[in-house]
């Protein structure tokens, strides 16, 4: 029971941080709680359905299906998640003074919901049909199923308690620096998620350049145990990282850098009143 | 003449270099166990192994060392492709039953 909580709590973690960021970033804004609900739950859904046609996936693309959706989906959640910086970045400040003025929720309506609604679907999507699968495997194996489903519920509670954490750890940030704190955050999930994605093309065989490991720190923070998992998600942190994983990185987070600075409309306006 | 050339370009580089020149490897997953439990191969070079499930449950296999992270369906098979690899042991785990399902890659 407890390894079965263990293997489902360690897939919902990176879904859990990623739902508790958002919720983070969008506090203040009315129907939020509907928005990522929605993206709960067309995530599971999305899950579902994967680990129906896992197969059909896994031997798509002459075996790589699998390798090329995870890539897939790693990349459109970078690309929601820098809309969603870029409109941040050209809304946020009014937005920010707007809710001290008015202290009431602002009209969603205006904030790129969907951007974010798509990113925690597609993260619930990713780590949910393994759960999925997991789960369906207990019930195809019979024997002791009932103490190993038991042990995947807590974990999905254990998860859910995760998030919840991750999500007050961020709110009782004073609410002048949560709009920065939130920012560096999606920038640095984005930039770990390029890393990931590249990693999984060269797995599919698309890409082969520049995979040599540029060091090994698995002996001290392995990024299977749980801090090292955190980590990865949050910051995208890896104990064997190549070359081209450092590469997607930093131009992912330099990427989130010049479109935030670009899409500022604070220069214009710095000048005194 | 271009679309020609770049066809050229294409099956001189890219198709080599993606298939021809990894060398291919089974195991099977039998009772949630790995045969053969060690495998070796080529130090250098691309490895594609096909990893057939003869379970009705699906698998995950999974190594850190190898940085990979492969759901194999119940009674299918899954294409791993590795390397190329520094010579070494790398263990890898089927993640849903990882108490019986272990093995080591050796690369020489």
């Amino acid at each position: 029971m407890f390894g079965a909580l263990i293997i489902v709590f360690r897939e919902v973690i990176e879904a859990g941080l990623i739902i508790g960021i958002v919720l983070a970033a969008t506090r203040g804004i009315s129907g939020r709680g509907h928005w990522v609900a929605a993206g709960v739950l067309l995530g599971t859904l999305g899950a579902g359905i994967v680990a129906l046609f896992a197969e059909a996936i896994a031997n798509a693309f002459e075996g790589s299906g699998q390798e090329l959706l995870n890539a897939s989906v790693l990349g459109a959640a970078v690309v929601m998640l820098m809309w969603h910086t870029v409109w941040m970045a050209r809304h946020g400040r009014e937005m920010a003074a707007e809710m001290a003025a008015v202290g009431a929720a602002v009209s969603a309506g205006k904030r790129p919901m969907t951007a974010l609604v798509v990113v925690v679907g597609l993260a619930v999507l990713r780590e949910g049909s393994e759960v999925v699968l997991f789960l369906y495997g207990i019930f195809a194996g019979g024997a002791s199923g009932s103490s190993l489903f038991i042990g995947g519920v807590l974990g999905l509670a254990v998860g859910a308690a995760f998030t919840a954490l991750t999500y007050y750890g961020l709110v009782s940030i004073p609410p002048r620096h949560i709009f920065t704190a939130t920012t560096v955050l999606i920038a640095l999930l984005a930039a770990g998620m390029a890393a990931q994605a590249v990693q999984y093309l060269d797995a599919a065989g698309v890409i082969h350049v520049l995979s040599h490991q540029l060091w090994d720190s698995s002996p001290w923070l392995p990024q299977d145990g749980i801090i090292g998992h955190v980590l990865h998600t949050l910051i995208g942190y890896t104990d064997r990282p190549t070359e081209l994983q450092l590469i997607a990185y930093l131009a992912t987070l330099t990427a989130m850098a010049a479109l935030a600075w670009l899409a500022a409309p604070t220069r214009a306006r710095r000048v005194p009143a | 003449m271009r679309g020609f050339a770049v066809a050229i370009l294409l099956a001189a580089v890219g198709m080599p270099s993606a298939q021809a020149l990894a060398q291919e490897f089974n195991l099977v997953i039998r009772n949630h166990k790995f045969e053969p439990q060690e495998l070796r191969v080529p130090a250098g070079k691309r490895v594609s192994i096909y990893v057939a499930n003869e379970d009705v449950t699906p698998e995950e296999f999974e190594s850190a060392t190898l940085k990979v992270e492969k759901i194999i369906p119940g009674k299918s098979k899954g294409l791993v492709r590795i390397g190329p690899l520094a010579p070494g042991r790398y263990e890898f785990i089927g993640e849903f039953h990882a108490d019986t399902a272990k093995g080591v890659i050796i690369a020489e």
